[in-house]
């Protein structure tokens, strides 16, 4: 019982800091409609700048709590100037360009911090006069948890009072209902959306400024609270204040209860209560649904047979890749075979993004069910490489077909949400279930069979399968099957209208692309001889996304380029530079504002106008 | 076969205690052409999507060719044969012209989960969608991107896909909405064509257009039937005259009532 009430407590205090950095982030949302990545980043300078201040600034209440306030000052400074440097620019680009654009910033915030701060978890003073402990009801309690229970309702009441209260606040919610009609009454949006911002962002360093006496300060603060205030943000409704502190609550006391009853898989419980909401309410609990923003629909080209010149290229950098390897080192080897696996990832992943039109925030999760199940294969079975290769796909299709269900239901950022939930659940289960999967330290040992055990033989048997199934891949967009997938993205109503059942059609895509995707994770398992959690954690996710944005939607050829550059890129740097996140980063940022149709896109739009210029 | 295609029992909707539709029983007859007239808020088109399964009634019932279709789902009464238009023109934007109608011809062979069938293979659509784009006048507009076409094109464009369905029963949501007055006079000669042989039955804002065009009118207004018959019988009750008159004393609708 005593245990009971402990453990509520401690809950009310994770809510109330969840609720900090959540309620920013919805605030964002509600009014700019981008989902900021880069919100986590905010957090995590907020506690490290926070370190900075407190530890430099004179001992004492004013020197603490003015270094805190100081900090969260400092990051809504920063979050101001991300929105006018970049996020201005690209209010009207597609949805997933603004997500990538801020993980640009993760990337380049990740490394900086890096840089400044150094790789070693740093250590913050305690609160001054909330030191100790105190007795509630008769147990002892820190403190510090009980004035951070207090902190989550004021700041829900003083945003309650400036939401409701001011001018401005109206301004806020107006937007956050329909932004294009608030332009039109003459509101100054620019200054309306770039305060939003310092004040989301200053919410964000004001979380994590706060945890400075509560835990080590480090560089996985980032993407660990990003996906758990996404979950919060989304359970309770994208944009809705109320909804945020309810989730809060939810997401908190779970986490607390969920330590006690089911240690090992608290974070999979957290992810099964999204998908379970999302499934019984689409928009969250107190959400409402998404009024389409106007005015934002480009008119985006049919999907068209390639123009010759990139058919000769294609066929060239084919005949490159069969015909140079036996004279590539080992190096080489391995590179050419990771970009045949991820070309074949990317082009699962816009299989459902492009011609189907559903966002995947955790694509990884069928790329590691596939490497998992070869590698699971192995290890229990002792099965042969032939036999891990076919249940890849399986494994990775049947998880498919499972969380597509849930997922292919739901559309836009929540769909997008929960894709990002099952890939957390794929990767806690794979995490904690140290039994069956060795936890962190992953299953070693699946090496090819020894006929495809040289490095030249397994590239070749990848480059045939991953290339095989691209293709594949490629004529199913151009089979009856594509064409009923494109008709429901462009028009559900109309796509049900005429007689087809939206829903079965994506799940049924949905589940293509994870088997696919499954080929993938299972040929990479073989290829390293070993598989870990990292294959299908958020990064890897975001890895499919970039490869995909970063070659265009739009085209075929889109996704194979972005691979390609991708992995290219990433190798090059990582041997070149520490700091090859910093640099990724700001390419990304770079890409994103100057090629928001992707390197394919811009190519081929390059090369039309050329065509086109001497019929005008 | 009996002489009536659609029916309706009793049909109500109602959203949170505001009754749109209020009891409309309704009898559509084969092959004709049925107007549903009423001014703004009579519930035409909550009426209309009840019919079509895009809402489902709070009560009542509903039989299409003598068969119950009251709990189905839209895609499953498209497939029996009751097909539907938009009001606000819903196209396949992203696909050309051709594939749009191409798309809903691959639908009715049951193609729709073929994932190997090349894009050569299509093209024995092509003639059959040419015909359909013909008929609607969009035959030099078949390469265009669907999205890029003018909205007036964009409504014929909806019923050259409906038709493409070979419907035995076509919906049509206001088909003139919108249009300019040449269009409106094609559009109203598209439909007395392809009712050949097929029963439509049309919602309608623009009297003209359902005075020279349906064989029966209904006329709803405060989400129950006022009146229902021909556009004489219709036009010369005195409750249709003040409902019109009553609520859009300014607008066009009366004029057009009051010139018959």
């Amino acid at each position: 019982m005593e245990n009971l009430i402990l453990q509520a407590l401690s809950g009310l205090a994770s809510a109330s800091s969840l609720f900090l950095v959540a309620s920013g982030l919805t605030v964002i949302f509600g009014v700019s409609r981008i989902v900021n990545f880069a919100h986590g980043s905010f957090y995590m300078l907020g506690a490290y700048l926070a370190w900075t201040f407190v530890t430099n600034l004179p001992r004492g209440h004013l020197g603490f709590w003015g270094g805190v306030l100081g900090a969260a000052l400092a990051v809504g400074v920063i979050g101001m100037a991300v929105e006018m440097l970049l996020l201005r620019r690209i209010y009207r680009a597609p949805e997933l360009f603004q997500l990538l654009a801020t993980f640009g910033v993760v990337l380049i915030v990740q490394d900086l911090a890096l840089l400044i701060w150094g790789p070693q978890d740093l250590l913050g003073p305690r609160a001054p006069g909330l030191r100790g402990s105190t007795e509630v009801l008769g147990l002892r309690f820190p403190l510090y948890e009980l004035f951070l229970i207090g902190v989550g309702p004021v700041v829900l009441g003083l945003l309650w009072l400036l939401f409701y209260r001011t001018r401005w606040g109206t301004l806020v919610r107006a937007a956050t209902q329909d932004r294009e009609m608030v332009g039109a009454l003459g509101v100054n949006q620019r200054m309306l959306f770039t305060s939003v911002f310092f004040l989301g962002s200053l919410l964000a360093g004001l979380g994590g400024a706060l945890q400075l006496p509560r835990e080590s300060v480090n560089l996985h603060m980032d993407l660990s609270i990003i996906a758990e205030a996404f979950v919060v943000v989304v359970v309770g409704g994208l944009g809705s204040l109320s909804g945020a502190a309810l989730a809060a609550l939810l997401i908190g006391e779970l986490h607390a209860f969920g330590i006690l009853i089911f240690p090992k898989i608290t974070l999979v419980l957290v992810f099964l209560v999204m998908a379970v909401v999302l499934v019984i309410r689409p928009h969250g609990l107190l959400g409402r649904p998404q009024e389409a923003a106007r005015g934002t629909g480009m008119a985006e080209p049919v999907i068209r047979a390639a123009p010759p010149a990139l058919k000769w290229l294609g066929l060239a950098a084919l005949i490159a890749a069969i015909l140079l390897p036996p004279f590539a080192g080992d190096y080489a080897l391995t590179v050419l075979t990771d970009m045949a696996v991820f070309i074949l990832f990317a082009a699962s992943l816009h299989f459902i993004m492009g011609p189907g039109g559903m966002a995947s925030f955790g694509h990884a999760a069928y790329f590691g069910l596939g490497a998992y199940g070869a590698a699971l294969a192995v290890k229990w079975l002792a099965a042969p490489m032939g036999l891990g290769l076919a249940l890849a796909p399986l494994a990775a299709g049947l998880g498919g077909l499972v969380f597509g269900w849930f997922c292919v239901r739901l559309s836009g950022v929540y769909s997008a949400m929960l894709t990002l939930a099952f890939a957390q659940i794929t990767w806690s289960i794979a995490f904690q279930w140290v039994e069956l999967t060795g936890g962190d330290n992953g299953i070693l040992g699946v090496w090819p069979a020894p006929w495809a055990a040289g490095k030249l033989t397994y590239y070749y048997l990848t480059l045939a399968l991953c290339l095989g199934a691209t293709l594949i891949l490629r004529r199913i967009i151009h089979a009856p099957f594509g064409y009923a997938l494109r008709a429901q993205r462009d028009s559900p109503l109309r796509a049900e209208a005429i007689g087809m059942d939206g829903f079965r059609i994506r799940w049924a895509g949905f589940a293509l692309a994870a088997c696919m995707a499954g080929i993938a994770g299972g040929l990479f398992a073989y290829a390293k001889g070993s598989v870990f959690p990292t294959y299908l954690d958020i990064p890897r996710s975001v890895d499919a996304l970039l490869m995909v944005l970063l070659g265009g939607v739009q085209t075929l050829s889109g996704p194979i380029a972005g691979a390609i550059a991708f992995t290219g890129l990433q190798e090059q740097l990582s041997r070149m530079t520490d700091l090859w996140r910093l640099v990724l980063g700001i390419v990304i940022v770079l890409l994103v504002l100057f090629f928001p149709q992707g390197l394919a896109g811009a190519a081929r739009s390059a090369w039309e106008a050329r065509d086109a210029r001497p019929n005008a | 076969m009996t002489d009536t295609i659609l029916e309706t029992e009793g049909l109500t909707k109602e959203f949170r205690g505001f009754v749109a539709v209020s009891g409309v029983s309704l009898r559509v007859r084969r092959g004709s052409i049925h107007g549903l007239i009423g001014p703004n808020g009579a519930g035409k088109t909550t009426c209309f999507n009840l019919l079509t399964k895009f809402l489902p009634p709070t009560r009542g019932r509903i039989q299409y060719d003598g068969r119950d279709i009251t709990g189905l789902k839209p895609a499953e009464v498209a497939r029996l044969g009751l097909v539907r238009s938009f009001q606000i023109s819903a196209v396949f934007p992203h696909l050309t012209v051709l594939e749009n109608v191409r798309v809903a011809l691959q639908r009715q062979r049951g193609w729709n989960y073929d994932f190997w069938r090349s894009d050569s293979r299509l093209r024995q659509f092509d003639d059959r969608a040419m015909e359909l784009l013909e008929d609607v006048g969009l035959t030099s507009y078949a390469m265009m991107t669907a999205g890029e076409l003018p909205y007036g094109r964009k409504r014929a464009l909806e019923i050259a896909t409906t038709l493409a369905l070979d419907p035995v029963m076509m919906l049509l949501d206001e088909p003139t909405a919108g249009m300019a007055h040449e269009d409106v006079d094609r559009i109203v000669a598209l439909v007395r064509r392809v009712s050949a042989g097929r029963t439509v039955l049309l919602v309608e804002h623009n009297l003209k257009v359902v005075a020279g065009l349906c064989d029966t009118i209904t006329v709803l207004a405060r989400g129950s039937v006022l009146a229902e018959g021909d556009y004489a019988t219709v036009s010369r009750n005195p409750e249709v005259v003040a409902a019109y008159l009553g609520t859009e004393a300014d607008s066009v609708s009366m004029g057009a009532a009051a010139h018959g």
